[in-house]
């Protein structure tokens, strides 16, 4: 990157990620995000429920591929997010990165939750049973704890600050562990039951079509609801400092 | 060297008095694993199956019991700040309260499991895997405890939430070490034991610095 | 309409799979504005008792 670059990049990270520029420029886009959300979902929901064939397969099933991959996806992105939020909030302390951390957990754990519904209704009838240990639900259920106990932490520590530290830290050992679980299941699978079981493999063309829209629409969903609860902490937190003020005058 | 070693002294000491959960742990550990064949029924093969897995569960479980003192005591009556003024840094003071602790759980149930594993009628080649992946993975689960200690330390009923923080951290220990029972049981080639040493030996590693981060952050307030 | 909803005869997975999806995805959203909608409320409120 060149060093104008470089600079401009930085400097236009941190002005927007001040508090009353992120409030300016999120106002604006998310009439546009809201309307590209409705749309992507709209036209996926379209094209997989009165275009798409049944799979030579799975024949309908392959439908539940639409809502089941998107949640998994955005839900693996959400920690991911929460984990370099933290890191920022750890080294940089900035305070909107520990908000944006808090925030995405509450939907990342729901997108996850969907992701393992969805998943255990897909393989019923396609391998008999609605739980397998495979590498992926197993990981994912992991992941679930992983986000109920870093909601868990948020909400026990009472203290803002220690919070968001103590939530920083978790997160980031929870990155570590996940990959680790996934590798550790994956082992574990091949050597009891030969291939893991839930391997997509190629995907005929016309299911990727519905898939991309969704897999957007889920993705911009996420952002926008993310965008909104960031909102929503920097009005509280004013409120908060307003009462601070009348409380001293 | 010497405050090190007095330190995880010290906290040995502690933990293996009346009251001090040392004894609690061994068992609860005993308990866990009586009960698992009135809940599964006596079919004695089935249970010999299962022996490992259920061990390493009963381990985990009675580990947990006595995580959440690791710091507490001392941070309550004020003794932490003391050990942290000493010569040790945070991290070496981490270190020692995990190593104590291993020593006052995951040691003693290691020991123990041999015997439990007699209750389950587990087949003889499954002894020497049983007592090598519990040697290997308990200091695990007493090094990322540590940190589940650590951050919980200002929270009052910490202990409660405690085992959500942890579980999903140590599942890897509890997959590699209760899959190398079963292998052995098998008698397939054991991947499992270099994936749980190294798993153990990371987590003792990076564990320290974690765990003195989340004691640090608390104690500033 | 009946084979739409039969879906092949997997009709039992795929709506109550849709059905939690939208549940969960209304659920985050309606939550997400709530909260929202209710914390522009509050500082409004503040900012009219304040003085400055």
């Amino acid at each position: 990157m060149s060093e104008r670059g470089q600079s401009l990049g930085w400097t236009t990270l941190f002005e927007f990620a001040n508090p009353k520029r992120f409030m300016d420029v999120t106002g604006a886009i998310i009439p546009w995000l809201a309307a590209l959300t409705a749309i992507t979902i709209g036209a996926g929901l379209y094209l997989a429920f009165f275009v798409v064939p049944p799979d030579y397969q799975q024949g309908d099933t392959v439908k539940i591929m639409f809502i089941h991959v998107p949640a998994a996806i955005v839900a693996m992105m959400a920690y991911v997010a929460i984990a370099v939020a933290s890191l920022f909030g750890l080294v940089n302390r900035h305070p909107l990165a520990d908000v944006a951390a808090k925030t995405a957990a509450p939907l990342g754990a729901v997108f996850t939750a969907l992701a393992l519904i969805t998943g255990s209704l897909w393989g019923r009838p396609m391998w008999g049973t609605y739980w397998v240990w495979d590498a992926r639900l197993t990981s994912f259920l992991i992941l679930l704890f992983l986000y109920l106990g870093y909601i868990a932490l948020w909400n026990a520590i009472e203290d803002e600050v220690r919070a968001a530290r103590a939530a920083a830290i978790l997160a980031l050992v929870g990155v570590v562990d996940v990959v680790i679980v996934k590798y550790s299941v994956e082992w574990w699978s091949t050597l009891h039951q030969g291939e893991s079981i839930m391997r997509p493999g190629a995907i005929a063309p016309i299911f990727e079509w519905p898939l991309f829209l969704m897999m957007g629409g889920y993705g911009a969903l996420f952002f926008l609801l993310w965008i909104i609860r960031i909102r929503t902490e920097i009005l509280e937190r004013r409120a908060r400092a307003l009462l601070r003020r009348m409380g001293e005058v | 060297m010497n405050a090190f070693v007095a330190l995880i002294v010290r906290d040995m000491r502690l933990a293996t008095r009346a009251g001090g959960g040392a004894l609690l742990a061994v068992i609860f550990f005993a308990a866990v694993a009586a009960l698992v064949p009135l809940g599964v029924g006596a079919d004695l093969k089935l249970l010999g199956r299962i022996a490992g897995g259920v061990l390493w569960v009963a381990a985990v479980l009675a580990a947990l019991l006595s995580l959440d003192r690791v710091f507490q005591s001392d941070f309550e009556d004020g003794s932490l700040d003391v050990i942290v003024l000493g010569p040790l840094p945070l991290e070496a003071v981490a270190l020692a309260k995990m190593c104590a602790h291993w020593l006052t759980t995951g040691l003693p149930l290691t020991v123990l499991s041999p015997v439990l594993a007699l209750l389950f009628n587990m087949p003889a080649k499954g002894y020497d895997a049983l007592l090598a992946s519990l040697a290997l993975g308990t200091p695990a689960i007493s090094a990322i405890g540590a940190i589940g200690a650590g951050l919980t330390l200002s929270v009052r009923r910490g202990g409660l939430i405690l085992p959500l923080l942890i579980l999903p951290l140590i599942s890897p220990a509890v997959i590699f070490g209760a899959g190398a029972i079963l292998a052995s049981l098998d008698g397939l080639a054991n991947g499992a034991f270099p994936l749980l040493a190294a798993f153990s030996f990371v987590s003792v590693l990076l564990s320290p610095f974690a765990a003195a981060a989340a004691v640090r952050l608390n104690l500033a307030g | 309409m009946e084979h739409f909803f039969a879906m092949g005869g997997y009709g039992a997975y795929i709506w109550p799979a849709y059905g939690a999806s939208f549940l969960g995805l209304a659920a985050m959203i309606w939550s997400s504005l709530r909260s929202y909608s209710r914390a522009k409320r509050q500082l409004r409120e503040l900012e009219c008792e304040a003085p400055s």
